[in-house]
C-alpha cells in the first residue's frame, strides 16, 4: 500500500517535472526549423518561475469560479495523469478509470478553464471559451471512435491493460487498425492540446487565439498554476499516446530506465509536433470541421478493419 | 406493511388535493396543505418502492372486483419509478411551498395544488396499473391534467398555443397506444397486464404492436420526431410543474415501453432494438443541437430533456440487442446503465428547471442574454444550479458521468457478440453520444457563463435577490442527491441491478475497495477515488498560490480591455455569439436566418440604429408537421362539403346510415 501510494506521488513529481521541458523541447525544435536560435530548452521552467513571484492582477468583476478555475484544472488533470501508465503499466491508481475517464477528466479542466473565460466579462474571454467548446465538440466524436478502436484492439479501456496487450504483442501489434488508430489519435493530441493548425499557442493575437484568450484574464501565481496544467495536459496526452501505441520497455527493466525510455519517447512524439507545426500553417477555425473529420474517418476505418480481420 | 404505505401515499395526494380546494380562498394556507401533503405522500411513496424492491416478497398486488377487474400491480420495475416520481415530488413539493408565492394574490392557488396533487397521484396510477382499460384511464387522466397544469398561465396566448400542441400530439400518442394495447387485448383475450405477457402473438403483429407502442408512447417521451410539444409546453407550464414534467413525466413513457418491449412481447426481435437504438441516437443529437442554439432558459432545458431521453434510449436499445441476442447478461448492464440516466435525468433535470424557477422567480425573466452576474445576487441558488450543471455536462465525478460512462462502455461491450452490424451501430452511436456530450457541455456552460457571470445585463438582473429558503432547501435536496449518485455508484448499481433481474438477467457487476464498480468486460471506474484524488491535488496548487514566495497579493482591476474602458455589460459576450460557432458548423441543419434592420438619420452615412435578429429553423415542425397540418386541414375541408348546417340533410345522413346498415344485416351480416 504504502509502495503504491509512492509511485503515485513520483508520478506525480515526475509529471510537473516534466511538462515544461518538453515544452522547451518543442519550442526549440521549432526554432531550429525556423532557423532561429531559440530560447534554452529550460525557459518555460524559467517562465513559471518568474509568473510564481509576481502578484496576481484579478479583475474586479470576476466571482469564486475566477479563483476555484486554476485549481480544478490542473487537479484534473493531474488526477488523469495518475490513471495513464507512464513507467509502469500497473499503476496504483489504475482502478479508479479508464481511457473514458482521463477523457472526461480533461473534460472537466477544460470546462473550468472556459467557465473562468467568461467570468471577468470581456469580450477576448468569451470568444476563446465558446471556440474551446466549439472544437472540443469537434474532438469529441473522433476521440470516441479512437477509444472503440483502441479497446476493441485491447480487449479493455483501462489503460495498464491497454499497455499490457500491446506490449505483448510486439511487433505484432502494427495491423492496418492499430496504424489508422495511431494517426487518428494523433490528430486528436494536436486539437486536444491546442496546437498548429487548430490553435496558435504562441500568439496573443485576438483572431487566432483559442487557449490564450480563454486565459487572458489570469496573471502573475495563477497564470503559472494555468500555464503549468497546459504543459501537463500536453504531456499527459503524449504520454497517453506513447503508453498505448508504444508501450514497450515499460516494464521490462526497471524503473529507471522504463524512465530513460519513456523520455526518449516523448521527446521524439514532441520532435513530431514541432516538425507538424512548423510544417502548417493554422486553419480557419471553420476549416477544422474538415480536420476531425479525417481524424473521424481514419479511427472509424481502423474499427472497420478490425472488424473484417476479426472477423474474417 | 406494504399495503398500509400504498394506501398512506394515495391517501395523502387526495387529502393534498381536497384540503388546497377546501382552503382555496386562502393563498398560504392552500399551498401548504397542497404541497406537504404532497411531500408526505413522497415519502410515503419512497418508503413504499424502497420495501418493494429490496423486499423479497416479489410485487404487491391489489385485487379489483369481480365486475370491474381493476388493480394495482407493483412489482420491481413499477416501484422504481414509483421511487422516481416520489424523489422528485418530494424536492419539487417542498420548493413549491415557496415558488408558488410567485401567484399569490394573482392566481388560483388552490386549482394548482390540487392539479398538482392529482397529477402525482396519476402519474403513480399510470405505473402501477393492472389492467389495460385501467392504464388508459389514468394514462388520459395524467395527460389531461399536466395540459391543465401547462395552461395555468392562460391568459398568455404563447401558452394556450404550448398547451394546444401538447394536447393534440399526446393523444395521437394515445391512439397509438389503444391500437397497440388493442391486438394485445385480441390475442389473449382479455385486458389484464398479465394475460398480456404470455399472449401467443403472430410475429406481423408483435411487430405492430411493438411499432405502435414505440409511436405511442415516444411522443409521450419525446423522441425525435415527436418531440415538438416539449419545447412548448415545458416552457409554458409553471417551473415547478416543468420540473415534475420533464423530470419525471415523461419517464412513465419509458416505464411502458420497458414494460411492452420486455414484458409483453418477451424476447423481442433484433431489429426492434437497433430501431430504438437509431430513434435514441437521433433524439439526443437533435435535442442537443436545438438546446444549444437557444437563449430561453427553460426552452433549452426542454431540449435537453430530449437529450437525455435519448441517452436513455441509447441504453434501453442496447439492452433490447443484447436481450434479442440471446445474453441477458449483458442487456442487464445496458439497462441499468439506461436506468441509472433516468435515475440521474430526474434528479438533475428537476434541480435545473427548479433554478430555472428561481432565476424567473427573481428576475421576472427567462431570457438567457437578459441574464448576468447571478453568482453574486443568488449565491446559495447559482451553487446548487452549478452542481446541476456539472451532473448534466456528465463532468466527473458528478452522477451523468457514471451513467454516461457506463452507457458507453454497455456499447463497448456490444463487441462481445461478434455481429459486424451490431458493432458498427453500436460505434456510431457512441460517437454520437460523445458529440452530445461535447455539446451538452457547451450548452450547460453557456447557460452557466452567461447566466450567472460576469455583470447584470439588464435592470432585470441587476435587481434580482436570493430566493425564499423552502426553494434553497428543494434545490438543495437534488443537488445532494446529483453529487450521492455521482460518488456512490456502488449503492445504487446493486440497486438497479435487482430493479432489471425481473426482465433481463443478471448484471454480474463485480465492486472493490474504494467504491470501484467493474463491469464484466473487467473495465473499471471509481468515482469516489476520482473525487478524493481531485480535491487531494486540488491542494497543491493552493500550496503554491498561498505559500511560494511570501503572502498572496491580488490587486482588483478592471477587465483588461486592449486599453478602452470595456468593464460595461454592453461589451460582454453574449449567449448567442457563445454558441455561433456550433450554428455556423451544422448550418444545413439549423438553416439560420437574421435580419438586420437599420434605420439612418439625415443620409445614408449617419445610421441611428442597427437592430439585428437571427432565428433557426425547426426543421421538424417545418417540413414534416406543416405538411402533415396542411394535408389535414385540406382533408378536413373537402370532408366539410358533408357538414351542410341543415337538421334535414343530417336526418338523411342517418336514415342513408340506418338503411344500408340494415341491408348489411340482412344481406350477409349473419
Amino acid at each position: 500500500m504504502l509502495t503504491q501510494i509512492m509511485l503515485a506521488i513520483f508520478q506525480i513529481l515526475i509529471i510537473i517535472a516534466l511538462a515544461p521541458l518538453l515544452s522547451g523541447i518543442i519550442k526549440k525544435v521549432k526554432a531550429f526549423f525556423q532557423i532561429r536560435k531559440g530560447p534554452s530548452i529550460f525557459q518555460p521552467y524559467y517562465d513559471i518561475a518568474k509568473l510564481l513571484r509576481k502578484d496576481s492582477v484579478v479583475s474586479e468583476n470576476v466571482s469564486w469560479i475566477f479563483y476555484a478555475s486554476p485549481l480544478v484544472s490542473f487537479a484534473a488533470i493531474l488526477t488523469a495523469g495518475l490513471l495513464i501508465p507512464i513507467f509502469i503499466s500497473d499503476i496504483p491508481f489504475g482502478f479508479a478509470g479508464d481511457l473514458i475517464a482521463v477523457v472526461y477528466l480533461f473534460a472537466l479542466a477544460r470546462f473550468f478553464t472556459a467557465l473562468a473565460s467568461l467570468d471577468a466579462g470581456s469580450s477576448f474571454g468569451g470568444m476563446g471559451g465558446s471556440r474551446e467548446m466549439f472544437v472540443a465538440s469537434l474532438v469529441e466524436p473522433a476521440m470516441m471512435l479512437s477509444i472503440f478502436a483502441v479497446a476493441v484492439y485491447a480487449g479493455s479501456t483501462n489503460l495498464g491493460s491497454i499497455s499490457q496487450t500491446v506490449s505483448n504483442l510486439g511487433i505484432d501489434a502494427m495491423s492496418p487498425s492499430y496504424l489508422l488508430a495511431f494517426v487518428a489519435f494523433f490528430i486528436i493530441a494536436i486539437a486536444e492540446t491546442g496546437r498548429i493548425p487548430v490553435d496558435n499557442p504562441a500568439t496573443h493575437l485576438e483572431l487566432t487565439m483559442i487557449h490564450e484568450a480563454m486565459i487572458l484574464e489570469y496573471s502573475g501565481k495563477q497564470l503559472a498554476i494555468v500555464e503549468l496544467a497546459a504543459m501537463m495536459k500536453l504531456l499527459l496526452v503524449f504520454s497517453l499516446l506513447a503508453s498505448i501505441f508504444f508501450p514497450w520497455g515499460m516494464d521490462a527493466a526497471g524503473i529507471p530506465a522504463a524512465l530513460g525510455i519513456y523520455l526518449i519517447k516523448i521527446a521524439i512524439l514532441g520532435v513530431a509536433m514541432a516538425v507538424v507545426e512548423t510544417s502548417t500553417a493554422k486553419w480557419r477555425l471553420f476549416r477544422l470541421p474538415e480536420l476531425m473529420s479525417i481524424s473521424l474517418m481514419l479511427s472509424f476505418l481502423a474499427l472497420i478493419s478490425f472488424i473484417i480481420v476479426k472477423g474474417g | 406493511m406494504d399495503y398500509n404505505l400504498f394506501s398512506g401515499l394515495v391517501i395523502f395526494y387526495l387529502i393534498g388535493a381536497a384540503s388546497s380546494i377546501i382552503f382555496n380562498k386562502k393563498d398560504r394556507l392552500s399551498s401548504y396543505a397542497a404541497f406537504l401533503n404532497a411531500a408526505v405522500g413522497s415519502v410515503f411513496g419512497i418508503l413504499f418502492s424502497i420495501s418493494i424492491i429490496s423486499g423479497e416478497s416479489f410485487n404487491f398486488e391489489i385485487q379489483g372486483t369481480s365486475f370491474l377487474n381493476f388493480g394495482f400491480f407493483v412489482d420491481r420495475l413499477s416501484a422504481f419509478f414509483i421511487l422516481v416520481i416520489s424523489i422528485a415530488t418530494l424536492a419539487v413539493s417542498i420548493y413549491s411551498t415557496g415558488y408558488v408565492k410567485e401567484y399569490f394574490g394573482k392566481k388560483n392557488i388552490g386549482y394548482l395544488g390540487f392539479l398538482y396533487n392529482i397529477f402525482i397521484l396519476s402519474m403513480i396510477m399510470v405505473v402501477s396499473a393492472n389492467n389495460a382499460v385501467m392504464f388508459l384511464i389514468v394514462w388520459e387522466m395524467m395527460s389531461l391534467i399536466s395540459y391543465f397544469l401547462v395552461i395555468y398561465e392562460h391568459e398568455k396566448p404563447e401558452v394556450r398555443k404550448a398547451g394546444f400542441i401538447y394536447i393534440v400530439m399526446t393523444h395521437i400518442g394515445t391512439g397509438f397506444i389503444l391500437l397497440s394495447f388493442l391486438i394485445l387485448a385480441g390475442a389473449s383475450g382479455s385486458f389484464s397486464f398479465e394475460s398480456f405477457s404470455g399472449a401467443a402473438i403472430p410475429p406481423l403483429l408483435k411487430d405492430l404492436v411493438f411499432l405502435f407502442a414505440l409511436i405511442g408512447f415516444g411522443a409521450k417521451a419525446g423522441i425525435v420526431p415527436l418531440h415538438i410539444w416539449l419545447p412548448y409546453a415545458h416552457p409554458a407550464a409553471p417551473s415547478n410543474v416543468s420540473a415534475l414534467m420533464s423530470g419525471v413525466m415523461i419517464k412513465t413513457a419509458i416505464y411502458m415501453l420497458i414494460r411492452v418491449f420486455f414484458d409483453f412481447l418477451g424476447s423481442g426481435v433484433m431489429w426492434w432494438g437497433f430501431l430504438v437504438l437509431a430513434l435514441g441516437a437521433i433524439s439526443a443529437l437533435a435535442g442537443i443541437m436545438y438546446a444549444v442554439v437557444e437563449s430561453d432558459i427553460k426552452r433549452m432545458l426542454a431540449f435537453s430533456s430530449i437529450e437525455n431521453m435519448g441517452i436513455i434510449l441509447l441504453g434501453l436499445g442496447a439492452s433490447m440487442i443484447f436481450f434479442a441476442a440471446g445474453n441477458p447478461g449483458l442487456s442487464a448492464i445496458a439497462a441499468v446503465a439506461s436506468l441509472y440516466h433516468l435515475l440521474n435525468h430526474s434528479v438533475f433535470k428537476g434541480l435545473l428547471f427548479m433554478g430555472a424557477g428561481s432565476i424567473i422567480f427573481s428576475t421576472h425573466t427567462k431570457n438567457l442574454e437578459k441574464l448576468g452576474g447571478l453568482i453574486r445576487k443568488m449565491p446559495v441558488s447559482s451553487v446548487l444550479f452549478f452542481t446541476g450543471v456539472l451532473s448534466i455536462s456528465a463532468l466527473p465525478p458528478f452522477s451523468g458521468f457514471v451513467s454516461e460512462w457506463m452507457t458507453l462502455q454497455s456499447l463497448l461491450l456490444g463487441f462481445s457478440l461478434n455481429d459486424t452490424f451490431v458493432m458498427i451501430a453500436f460505434s456510431i452511436s457512441a460517437a454520437v453520444l460523445a458529440l452530445t456530450g461535447a455539446l451538452a457541455a457547451l450548452c450547460f456552460l453557456k447557460t452557466f457563463g452567461i447566466g450567472f457571470l460576469a455583470l447584470p445585463r439588464s435592470q432585470q438582473a441587476e435587481h434580482a435577490k436570493e430566493v425564499n429558503s423552502p426553494m434553497l432547501l428543494g434545490m438543495g435536496l437534488f443537488a445532494v442527491l446529483s453529487i450521492l449518485f455521482g460518488v456512490l455508484p456502488v449503492f445504487i448499481i446493486p440497486f438497479l441491478d435487482r430493479i432489471v433481474q425481473t426482465f433481463t438477467g443478471d448484471g454480474s457487476f463485480s465492486y472493490g475497495y474504494f467504491g470501484t464498480i467493474t463491469l464484466s468486460g473487467g473495465n473499471s471506474m471509481s468515482t469516489p477515488a476520482l473525487l478524493i484524488l481531485i480535491l487531494m491535488l486540488a491542494l497543491l496548487p493552493l500550496m503554491i498560490l498561498l505559500l511560494y514566495n511570501g503572502k498572496m497579493r491580488s490587486p482588483v482591476y478592471e477587465t483588461w480591455g486592449c486599453g478602452q474602458p470595456v468593464s460595461t455589460a454592453r461589451n460582454e459576450y453574449t449567449g448567442t455569439a457563445f454558441s455561433k460557432p456550433v450554428q455556423m458548423w451544422l448550418g444545413s441543419f439549423y438553416k439560420p436566418g437574421r435580419e438586420i434592420t437599420t434605420t439612418y438619420s439625415v443620409s445614408p452615412f449617419f445610421r441611428e440604429s442597427i437592430r439585428f435578429g437571427s432565428r433557426t429553423e425547426q426543421i421538424f415542425e417545418r417540413y414534416l408537421y406543416a405538411p402533415a397540418v396542411k394535408h389535414v386541414l385540406e382533408g378536413s375541408r373537402k370532408v366539410k362539403l358533408i357538414q351542410t348546417g341543415s337538421i334535414h340533410a343530417y336526418l338523411a345522413y342517418i336514415f342513408v346510415t340506418l338503411v344500408i346498415l340494415f341491408m348489411f344485416v340482412i344481406l350477409g351480416g349473419r
